[in-house]
């Protein structure tokens, strides 16, 4: 789909970590708030110089999972490292070489643009006039000039949002913690910063991106773990986690939605398949098994087809197609993602194309 | 790097603007908390409409305690004048220290507190930084009270170096006990609830005092509590310093007063905002 990720290997340039040579990794995190659990044994491994993809729906335990990360968080058990450090027994020396960009855009409502950015730079330990210059660039470089001089609390979510990714960007960190970057943005302000991303990894930096957009972590990420109920449920490439779906994905746009539940039994009988309805109601995709192997994934798709037409289902249209990550996630939880993020699944997520799992998939 | 998904490859589009120099060294304790302090003096900048019970407190303060008990307590508003202002002015001052935690709080609550304690920075910082802020609304409050008191015929004895002492005095007083307020802004959830919870604590302390009337009129077990009350032994010394006569033990005990507070308070602040919760 796309060869635009980092690949680890003679690319990398990230600066090895004491010990590991890893630039984040965790071992059994666990973590409860109150009687609920949040984490129950997270296990990262992050080698340096790459992106690496967090994927989950709302409540998985992503969040958590970047709080401990960034000593916010003590966990109740396990171990984490980030850029060499313990983080529990040294919190100093990890906070001197990591960046945050939380989950909720963290500026000062009350001060300007500017003024969020040089404050925050005087924190991060610049020189006055430094602060003031870095402030400039990155004003620049994320199309806030003109609202510079405003107050934080007249911008759009997008602005803040991007105010708020600068304000990470102050000091150049060996680990940048990006907690669902892109949330709330439009397609355009999305891709300006899928290239940021691109370009800190480029620069060395590791970075650990959280994201409930399947799409963006093939597209951005070496390496992705999907997390779900506070568990890393597969970890690999985009391309491994992929290929453990199945051999591939056939959809289906029939002529008549009112021949759709006939049309996903029949496909479910002759399959023995996860058939899943579109948003759209003329659509249905199923996953071909790979327990079928011996027969290639196109054969089946043809038998599929030639079976709807002997039980009178008109078929408008047919493809056959590699799994998106949509649908691994769904193979592995077997569970669409936006159907435990229903606070989630607002505009943004059809933003994304990802059609299948919306809000229409309840 | 090459990207196929329609998106321009990275490194190509302007690389220069977003890589940082290398990393600096973090700030002291002090240039960190000259920098919250820079932020707390540009709110205030940018919503003066914060100022305004700092300046409708000492303004309603003078005016009502005056002409409201004047006549009743001392005969005249004019005599009651030179007895109360001493208590107006801290009265006035010590109901603007509450908002030492609401700031607090209000961060918590957007969110922002998680940035500023990713970094690798003075844990007070934000707390002491906030104070500088402070320090600028105890000193408004504070000129507030004596300019008007003396347009309406208060007579500062002591003279200028007097008013001076007595409010530097005030001062070490409140930047104190704004670390108590802090640490409630660090363990209540919501700025309204360090307001409540404030206001509970200073109204029985300012008016269980010598700030309206002499103590030897009070039932004794009141006498006992206004005897001990800091705010009491602050009044005192308030009333020497302005009246150019100063004491020096109603001023040792503010002193202690506000050492044992700040000794309890900001390492607990400090710890509350540490604390990986």
């Amino acid at each position: 789909m796309s060869a635009g990720r980092a690949k680890p290997g003679p690319t990398r340039r990230g600066r090895p970590s004491p010990g590991s040579g890893l630039a984040i990794e965790a071992g059994r995190l666990e973590k409860r708030f109150g009687g609920k659990r949040a984490l129950a044994g997270v296990d990262l491994a992050v080698t340096p110089g790459t992106v690496y993809g967090l994927l989950g729906p709302n409540g998985a335990g992503k969040t958590t999972t970047v709080r401990i990360l960034a000593t916010l968080l003590a966990p109740d058990g396990g171990r984490a490292r980030v850029a060499g450090h313990d983080v529990a027994a040294e919190p100093r020396l990890v906070r001197r070489a990591i960046a945050l960009a939380g989950q909720s855009a963290t500026v000062d409502e009350d001060l300007t643009g500017r003024e969020n950015l040089v404050f925050l730079g005087r924190l991060a330990g610049l020189p006055r006039a430094a602060a003031k210059a870095r402030a400039a660039g990155l004003l620049a470089a994320f199309g806030l000039e003109e609202a510079a001089a405003r107050q934080a609390r007249a911008y759009s979510g997008g602005m803040r949002r991007r105010l708020d990714l600068a304000a990470s960007l102050i000091a150049r960190a060996e680990v940048y913690f990006l907690d669902e970057p892109t949330t709330g943005l439009d397609p355009a302000s999305r891709a300006q910063v899928h290239q940021i991303i691109r370009s800190l990894a480029a620069g060395g930096a590791t970075v650990l991106l959280t994201t409930q957009y399947l799409e963006e972590a093939d597209q951005l990420a070496s390496r992705i773990a999907v997390i779900d109920h506070g568990t890393v449920i597969a970890e690999g490439t985009p391309g491994q986690l992929k290929a453990a779906a199945g051999p591939g994905t056939l959809r289906i746009r029939l002529a008549d939605p009112a021949q759709r539940p006939q049309a996903r039994r029949t496909l479910a009988g002759l399959l023995g398949a996860l058939v899943q309805d579109g948003v759209d109601p003329l659509v249905l995709t199923a996953m071909l098994p790979a327990a079928r192997s011996g027969q290639p994934a196109s054969d089946q798709a043809a038998a599929a087809v030639a079976e709807l037409g002997r039980a009178g289902i008109a078929v408008g249209e047919f493809a056959l197609g590699q799994p998106s990550l949509d649908e691994v996630f769904l193979a592995l939880t077997a569970q669409p993602i936006a159907s435990s993020a229903p606070a989630a699944a607002g505009p943004e997520t059809t933003a994304t194309g990802s059609q299948i799992f919306t809000k229409g998939s309840s | 790097m090459t990207a196929l998904s329609g998106v321009p490859a990275a490194g190509t589009a302007r690389p220069s603007s977003l890589a940082a120099g290398p990393r600096p060294e973090p700030p002291g304790a002090w240039a960190a908390s000259a920098a919250f302090g820079w932020r707390a003096l540009l709110k205030i900048k940018h919503v003066p409409e914060m100022l305004l019970d700092v300046i409708a407190i000492p303004v309603v303060f003078t005016l009502m305690f005056t002409y409201l008990f004047g006549g009743a307590l001392a005969g005249s508003p004019r005599r009651y004048l030179q007895f109360i202002l001493p208590g107006t002015l801290v009265m006035a001052v010590l109901l603007v220290t509450m908002y030492a935690g609401t700031g607090l709080a209000t961060d918590r609550a957007k969110g922002i507190t998680d940035r500023f304690r990713a970094l690798p920075i003075w844990r007070l910082a934000p707390v002491t930084g906030g104070l500088l802020g402070d320090t600028a609304r105890y000193l408004l409050a504070a000129a507030l009270v004596v300019v008007l008191g003396v347009a309406i015929g208060f007579r500062p004895v002591g003279g200028a170096p007097g008013v001076l002492a007595g409010i530097g005095l005030l001062l070490v007083f409140a930047l104190a006990l704004s670390f108590a307020w802090a640490t409630l802004g660090l363990l209540l959830r919501t700025p309204q609830a360090v307001m409540s919870a404030a206001t509970v604590v200073l109204f029985p302390l300012t008016l269980a005092s010598n700030v309206f009337v002499a103590p030897h009129t009070m039932p004794g077990w009141l006498q006992a509590f206004v005897a001990v009350n800091p705010v009491s032994h602050l009044v005192t010394a308030e009333r020497a310093l302005l009246g150019g006569h100063p004491v020096a033990g109603p001023i040792a005990w503010v002193l202690l007063t506000s050492a044992v507070l700040t000794a309890v308070f900001a390492p607990l602040t400090a710890w509350l905002y540490g604390r990986q919760q």
